[in-house]
């Protein structure tokens, strides 16, 4: 049989993979397996890659294979859980480097060599590429900084931002029509490229900490875009599935993400929520008078329930608080006391994250439960436990019209019998806005930093 | 490309991301952490194209096949970062009784 038949059939075994390693990662009983299938789709694209003919130099290609497989293995072993949302956006940044890169080395051997003329279709899939995997690119290590910290997290916004971005854009789209009719010209394309990365820099800062869920699954999205486009390029079919696959997941958990936030794709891109909340939400700021209690008292009430719901936020990834917390858990479980997670989509930094540092910890995924499935539980429960979340739990959002995050579903934290909230102080939430839910008669502050209190409550639970 | 191209990877494409939002939107939160560096992983297919563009030998075109190098570095950092971290993500996720 012609090899390139052989190469074609084995490239469409690998997308076959792809789809039931996406499919199978949709259930917890199957999901490892389907990373494995999707990995192994990929290898078969690789090797077939290179029995391609018109692959000939092998040693740099192993090189570079060899060397950039032993970083990422390195990376990927040492790794924090915590770190987890910020690892994801350097690695998708890469994938949309890659793109670019790929997409101009296309482009320069097409313009310079005199037998070939650049399809028209070809430059569309160029510009298209290198415009949304640069944006992906910047945007990622941007959102790369702001998550670990390097960068300022919260949102930088300053005067003629959105009409900046919107020359620059327009600027994109002039530059783009004249590489498609005149690829020769390289000016055109570097001034492309150059605008294009500024774009992914200037659109992602403006976007502050607690929105990074969104950015992130946007992002994501856009570096499957850009494989995609990149398939345009090279007329194959792999790129093409494999890049809308992952173009639609990040979509979809972009969305999910907007509704957990009650917020419109648009403004969170627009950027600088928080900014300007300072004359909404609760009226004045020393209305709220908080009742502050002890670790000891803590224990005590911990060991008088029957029931505990904890709801993890940001601030237990901060604190690295994971473990304590499960072991906690099992000295109240030990108690026969039930405890149970309540998870809010958009609980820190990325999609997911408290279900990852909670697996981390050992504490069994049937315990999460999702906001809806465990929102009617609330008020048959003793105590619940927040540690580091706020806005999820602001009861503002179901009864402030005022309020910045009015509408936004919340867990319904307020209608346990007592509310224990471990925080480090009172500063209030990511949105700037105060939680009335601390001022409530059923609410307890216990202040401090979620790792070190709980150790204590769990060293006083131990004793009672 | 032929027009005929075109429009066959069009549907592959239409058809692909029809696919990618049925299986997708069944999956449920306490795999979106997994999901999303395991799509990352995904997406770092561009590998394929890297390699194309770094296979010619040297001579003929030297800046296209140092780009190609240089994306292969990157998609590769993508691929194997990627599924390495997604796999031991997944070995915490267990049920305990």
């Amino acid at each position: 049989m012609d090899r390139t038949i052989l190469i074609q059939l084995a490239y469409l075994i690998a997308s076959v993979l792809f789809v039931v390693g996406i499919k199978m990662l949709g259930k917890t009983s199957t999901a490892r397996q389907g990373n494995t299938y999707s990995a192994l789709a990929m290898l078969i694209a690789v090797v077939v890659t290179l029995l391609d003919r018109n692959v000939l130099s092998y040693t740099e290609i192993f090189a570079t294979i060899i060397l950039a497989s032993a970083v990422g293995l390195y990376v990927a072993k040492k790794v924090e859980m915590t770190q987890m949302p910020e690892m994801v956006a350097l690695f998708n940044g890469f994938g949309g480097g890659a793109s670019v890169l790929v997409a101009t080395s296309e482009y320069w051997r097409m313009v310079h060599d005199a037998d070939i003329v650049m399809p028209i279709v070809t430059g569309v899939g160029v510009v298209l590429s290198v415009f949304i995997g640069a944006v992906t690119l910047t945007g990622s290590l941007v959102a790369y900084g702001k998550l670990s910290g390097k960068v300022n997290g919260q949102a930088i916004t300053f005067g003629g931002q959105h009409p900046l971005n919107a020359v620059l854009f327009l600027g994109i789209v002039i530059l783009s029509v004249m590489v498609i009719l005149d690829p020769n010209n390289d000016l055109y394309m570097m001034m492309l490229i150059g605008a294009s990365l500024l774009l992914g820099i200037l659109t992602v800062i403006p976007i502050g900490g607690a929105d990074m869920p969104v950015v992130i699954s946007l992002l994501n999205s856009y570096s499957g875009v850009a494989a995609c486009f990149t398939g345009f390029i090279l007329n194959n079919q792999v790129l093409i599935i494999s890049g809308a696959l992952v173009g639609a997941s990040g979509i979809i958990l972009t969305q999910i993400m907007c509704k957990a936030m009650n917020r419109s794709l648009v403004s969170v891109l627009l950027g600088g929520f928080g900014q300007t909340s300072g004359s909404s939400g609760v009226a004045g700021k020393s209305d709220i008078v908080v009742k502050e209690v002890g670790v000891e008292e803590a224990a005590m009430i911990f060991d008088s329930a029957s029931s505990v719901i904890i709801v993890p936020g940001y601030g237990m990834a901060v604190a690295q608080a994971q473990h304590i917390v499960r072991e906690f858990t099992d000295l109240l479980e030990k108690k026969n006391i039930s405890v149970k997670f309540a998870i809010h989509p958009v609980a820190g930094r990325m999609p997911g994250h408290m279900n990852v540092l909670l697996a981390e910890a050992n504490v069994s995924y049937d315990k999460l439960i999702e906001m809806d499935d465990i929102n009617d539980e609330f008020s048959n429960t003793d105590v619940t436990l927040i540690i580091g979340a706020n806005d999820v739990v602001n009861p503002a959002a179901r009864t402030n019209p005022q309020s910045p995050i009015y509408g936004m579903p919340i867990l319904n934290a307020d209608k346990s019998r007592t509310v224990i909230v471990s925080k480090r102080s009172m500063g209030a939430g990511y949105a700037g806005i105060e939680n009335e839910l601390f001022g409530f008669p059923n609410c307890l502050m216990l202040f401090g930093d979620a790792k070190s209190t709980l150790t204590k409550v769990v060293s006083e639970l131990k004793s009672v | 490309m032929s027009v005929e191209t075109l429009i066959a990877l069009l549907y592959v494409l239409v058809l692909a991301s029809f696919v990618g939002f049925e299986l997708i939107a069944k999956v449920p939160p306490t795999l979106h952490t997994p999901l999303m560096s395991g799509s990352n992983a995904i997406s770092g297919i561009t590998i394929v194209g890297a390699l194309i563009c770094a296979g010619p030998l040297p001579g003929s075109f030297p800046t296209s096949k140092i780009l190609g190098i240089v994306a292969l570095f990157l998609a590769t950092l993508n691929v194997v970062g990627g599924y390495a971290v997604t796999d031991r993500m997944l070995q915490m996720f267990k049920k305990k009784k």
